[in-house]
């Protein structure tokens, strides 16, 4: 641990200030709690909202794994992870039921999340009805009295265009029966997950200072029409690596003769079940 | 009986300037009443009181609601006065990208409504967008083109559609026929006298053309520098003006 940093990077004051936006945010799950992000030695879109509801929430003991589209090995994982390992000197790990903290973009860890973790997101734009309502203003009361009847616009456009819900990532739901929320962009195969999760869900938004939450044991709906009802994507075929079933799959383009395997986009549950196999 | 909504000595400044003074308005059920006057006089700001859109300085204005309750509009709170905009008004806007929202096709943009009312069945809300789109004489196979690609005649057309889907008592238009050419102007104003005769509409309709005022109004209100100067029958006002100003506004028109 570098003695030069203040413990996970942050002063106190920042991380006081963080953690009451957060408290606010689990006591009103889905609402966007506005926060004075700060600059971090990283540039935004790659996680600074994120970075910093992790830097104020760990503690000495806390073991953290950070996943990037459900890699722990891609750039952005390894360099978020070697940061806090430096900053904070906590345990690192790429075991997602060994974590306690779990830092994300972009993906829920298939493996099944249980009581005591917390699963961090970094979200691009918090605001679900920011394409279609732009004025800031006019979002904020339209949260303030439910009025989201221009949320099923956007699923109307979808189903009058392609003829079903074509909306596959950042899915919007509506949280405890009252919010409506961006789940940030991770597909929406994952959006059944955080329904009913055990574990606490933080949403951080650097570059739009905003953090939002999802409490353990909270409904999460994903909106939809009585006629079209949600549905996640499927898969007609097996890992290539681990032959899983009902994992979320990666395209990953092996040659110029148009050659294509499909692989587990998490990881970690490949590795593992590789080893069980074995 | 009640007027549907009523307004009194409303008044709004700019600054030193009083955009409108003491307006006094009632608009009963079933009736078209045009407000008319030069620019600036007030016409538009004296609307968008009338739609809860700007807090009166001074003045209130009254809305008697389905329940029979009347309700002065600075006395509901925020919740409730877009949910009635939503329901009981329809607001149709001079600039139609004011009023429509430009990225949507045009059976969102009729369908927003009854989505923010709760319908969320896929079929029935297409349904009804058909059936409005229909109404307002625009082809059933548009319904999947955003207004972007309309001309102007037909985005005032599917605004209207849009603002009438959820059956309003009252619709504010505000110049919804300036800056098209002869023949839409009269297509539209056809189909504006036709749809609110049909279905019994309060229509306030805010012009400076006295052709649009006569062909589609019951009475009519002059404004002059934010005051009205004078209130009557359609005809009786046009045909026989008292006010010196109205006189020298009748007499202004071009013979055609």
């Amino acid at each position: 641990m570098s003695e030069a940093y203040n413990f996970a990077y942050l002063d106190e004051g920042t991380k006081r200030m963080i953690r009451r936006a957060l408290l606010k945010a689990v006591a009103v799950p889905g609402y966007q709690v506005p926060f004075a992000s700060r600059e971090m030695p990283m540039p935004y879109g790659w996680g600074t909202g994120g970075v910093q509801v992790t830097a104020a929430i760990l503690g000495r003991s806390d073991v953290l794994k950070v996943i990037d589209q459900g890699a722990d090995d891609t750039t952005n994982a390894v360099s978020i992870r070697r940061f806090f390992a430096k900053t904070a000197g906590v345990a690192t790990t790429t075991r997602t039921t060994e974590a306690s903290v779990i830092q994300t973009r972009h993906r829920i860890p298939e493996t099944p999340l249980h009581e005591g973790q917390t699963l961090v997101y970094q979200v691009p734009i918090p605001e679900p009805l920011r394409f279609l309502e732009p004025r800031e203003t006019e979002t904020r009361q339209m949260h303030a009295l439910a009025e989201y009847g221009l949320m099923h616009v956007k699923l109307y456009e979808d189903i009058s265009r392609h003829g079903h819900i074509a909306t596959t990532y950042a899915y919007p739901v509506e949280v405890a029966g009252r919010y409506v929320m961006d789940p940030s962009p991770t597909p929406k195969f994952d959006n059944p997950k955080m329904d009913d999760c055990p574990a606490l869900q933080l949403f951080g938004a650097g570059r739009e200072r905003r953090i939002y939450a999802v409490p353990p044991y909270t409904t999460v709906r994903s909106l939809d029409f009585e006629d079209h009802p949600f549905r996640v994507q499927t898969f007609t075929e097996p890992c290539a690596l681990c032959a899983a079933r009902g994992h979320y799959l990666d395209e990953v383009v092996t040659d110029d003769a148009g050659g294509r395997m499909y692989i587990c986009s998490d990881t970690d549950a490949c590795e593992t079940r590789r080893e069980d196999v074995r | 009986m009640t007027p549907l909504l009523s307004a009194h000595g409303l008044t709004k400044s700019y600054g030193p300037r009083k955009a409108c003074d003491g307006v006094d308005i009632d608009v009963t059920e079933g009736e078209v009443l045009a407000i008319v006057g030069e620019s600036g006089s007030g016409k538009s700001t004296l609307l968008s009181m009338l739609a809860g859109e700007l807090a009166p300085d001074d003045g209130a204005v009254r809305y008697r609601d389905r329940e029979g309750r009347v309700r002065s509009l600075g006395e509901i709170g925020p919740a409730e006065l877009r949910a009635l905009a939503r329901t009981d008004w329809g607001f149709v806007r001079q600039d139609a990208a004011q009023g429509l929202r430009m990225a949507v096709s045009a059976g969102g943009n009729v369908g927003e409504r009854l989505m923010g009312l709760g319908q969320r069945h896929y079929g029935n809300i297409r349904a009804q967008a058909l059936d409005w789109l229909d109404r307002v004489e625009i082809a059933a196979d548009r319904i999947d083109d955003p207004p972007t690609r309309f001309s102007g005649g037909m985005r005032q057309r599917l605004q209207i559609a849009r603002n009438l889907v959820t059956a309003p008592r009252l619709v504010l238009m505000d110049e919804p026929t300036s800056g098209l050419d002869v023949s839409v102007q009269a297509r539209l104003l056809d189909l504006i006298r036709r749809l609110s005769g049909e279905l019994g509409l309060a229509v306030v309709i805010v012009t400076h053309d006295l052709a649009v005022a006569r062909l589609l109004s019951h009475r009519i209100a002059v404004m002059r520098a934010g005051k009205v100067v004078e209130t009557g029958l359609t005809d009786q006002v046009l045909d026989d003006p008292a006010d010196a100003y109205t006189q020298l506004l009748v007499s202004s028109v071009l013979a055609a």
